[in-house]
């Protein structure tokens, strides 16, 4: 590993973004729009109150999700990661990178999406806000590392794409969204509970409504972190120095 | 005893279950400069990768400057360009040099001297995406020659430029093999710039039909040229005669 090369890396993903304004003001601005819109889709201070936890958790998750899958799958097809791969580059220090690039653009976006939830839209936080702020990047996070991972099994971009209502929707939807995740189908209710953005949900939900740290709190982060780097792992398993 | 840069026993290649490589055995001496050519398909760009060590291979040796091929010690010693440009489009020409010369360790000065190499100082903030063809596969070839490596592993790197942009690469190859040393292998499908090799490898349906220096190769035919004598090998030559 070279701290040089991941600085970088992550450095040519910012020159990448910065061509690219428009993909930049989507990541950063898309999460908090639909967080607003649907604060006025149920039109109550409590309803939405109800709701914003997993909201928070919800859309960054789903756009580092999208943009990561596309990031890698683009680096496979254009070649450059055959390239890389030729060269003296650790595949940890490839997945460094993306992660320090991208958990910047996941600071900005849940910086914007917190402050207009907690000034405008009425959201009330018992607990640390910094806390609040470590668990949705946290979060924003495993979307990336899930996305990384998934790209490897994608072959064109429409595949890609097509991963998000694969493996990110349904883990969006158990993930006590809508309903507590107990009173779902006892196998949906199985199925969340072996899903990671369930436990970043449980972990937001946690601290919008107790300042106290709790166990439980400490273990919804620790499951978090751990699919994160997890994923991180696996992700850099399937870069292949050597192809058929 | 000659302690070649390349060499290659019995290469065995498979490629979605079909043989595209036969059993190749060849040796590469130090410092020279060797075409490889042959009709599209024969497997050229398949050989190089394998001697890149990106090739899954499934039997026989390759060794590259006295270690197998692959090694992680050979990641900087050799410079590969692909067929088909892997630069970032999204990145000025800079930006891709830039990044690329920190994974290899170069020196900061060497994108400007890798620049001067393939003409391409006047371009060097424009983004990869807007060059034009030739210019792109000019800046993949500056790529491969970051970090002044020993062997260079080059696939048709000529392709789309015109006759007196041909001419000063082909100076800068033939300077680059006297002055320094440099190694290079070159895949190409131009005849009159076989001439300009001092070693050819004819390959047709993934075996060699020759490996000898271009005069070798016009009194063997009795062609007039390189062209008519290569035209004569692929046709006529049977398949057991090849080896001789
Ligand atoms: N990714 C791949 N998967 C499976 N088969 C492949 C792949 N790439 C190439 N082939 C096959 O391998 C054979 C050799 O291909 P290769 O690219 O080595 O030829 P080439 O001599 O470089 O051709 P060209 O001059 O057109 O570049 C061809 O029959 C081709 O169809
Ligand atoms: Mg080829």
């Amino acid at each position: 590993m070279s701290i040089q090369v991941t600085m970088a890396t992550a450095q040519r993903l910012f020159e990448q973004l910065r061509h690219d304004p428009r993909t930049v003001a989507m990541m950063i601005l898309l999460p908090a729009l639909l967080v607003v819109v649907l604060r006025y889709v149920f039109n109550s201070k409590e309803s939405f109150e109800h709701l914003a936890p997993a909201l928070l958790a919800i859309f960054p998750f789903i756009v580092m999700f999208l943009i990561t899958s596309v990031a890698t799958l683009r680096e496979r097809t254009t070649g450059t990661l055959e390239r890389l791969m030729t060269m003296p580059i650790a595949k940890l220090d490839l997945i460094m990178g993306y992660a320090l690039a991208f958990a910047l653009f996941a600071v900005a976006q849940v910086t914007v999406v917190a402050v207009l939830a907690l000034a405008w839209l009425g959201l009330s936080v018992t607990g640390s806000l910094a806390l609040l702020f470590l668990v949705t990047v946290l979060d924003a996070l495993l979307g990336m590392a899930l996305g990384l991972l998934v790209s490897a099994f994608a072959r064109t971009e429409f595949q890609a794409v097509q991963f998000m209502p694969l493996f990110a929707a349904p883990q969006v939807l158990v993930s006590g969204l809508f309903l507590p995740r107990n009173q779902m189908a006892t196998v949906l209710t199985w199925f969340s509970d072996v899903m990671p953005l369930s436990y970043a949900v449980d972990a937001l939900k946690l601290v919008t409504v107790s300042a106290v740290v709790t166990g439980e709190l400490l273990r919804d982060v620790a499951i978090v972190a751990g699919s994160t780097v997890l994923a991180l792992v696996l992700g850099a398993a399937t870069l292949r120095r050597r192809t058929p | 005893m000659i302690n070649y840069v390349v060499s290659v026993e019995q290469l065995l290649v498979l490629r979605m279950g079909h043989e595209i490589l036969h059993e190749l055995t060849f040796a590469i001496a130090p410092g020279s400069i060797t075409g490889v050519l042959g009709p599209s398909g024969c497997g050229k760009s398949t050989l190089l990768r394998s001697i890149v060590g990106v090739q899954v291979v499934q039997s026989g040796r390759i060794t590259v400057l006295g270690l197998p091929a692959g090694s992680p010690a050979l990641r900087r010693r050799i410079g590969y360009a692909t067929q088909s440009p892997s630069v970032y489009p999204d990145l000025s020409v800079a930006e891709n040099l830039r990044y690329f010369a920190t994974v290899l360790g170069a020196p900061p000065d060497d994108p400007a001297r890798v620049l001067e190499q393939v003409g391409l100082e006047p371009q060097r903030d424009q983004q990869v995406a807007r060059l034009s063809g030739g210019q792109l596969s000019r800046v993949n070839l500056a790529v491969a020659l970051l970090g002044q490596p020993e062997l260079l592993i080059l696939d048709e790197p000529t392709v789309g430029l015109d006759p007196v942009l041909r001419e000063e690469l082909w100076e800068l190859f033939h300077r680059l093999s006297l002055t320094q040393g440099v190694t290079i292998l070159i895949s190409s499908h131009v005849m009159d710039e076989a001439e300009r090799c001092q070693s050819l490898l004819l390959m047709r349906d993934g075996s060699i039909l020759a490996h000898d220096t271009p005069a070798a190769l016009r009194a063997r035919t009795g062609a007039k040229d390189l062209e008519g004598a290569f035209l004569r090998l692929v046709k006529e030559m049977p398949v057991e005669e090849r080896q001789a």
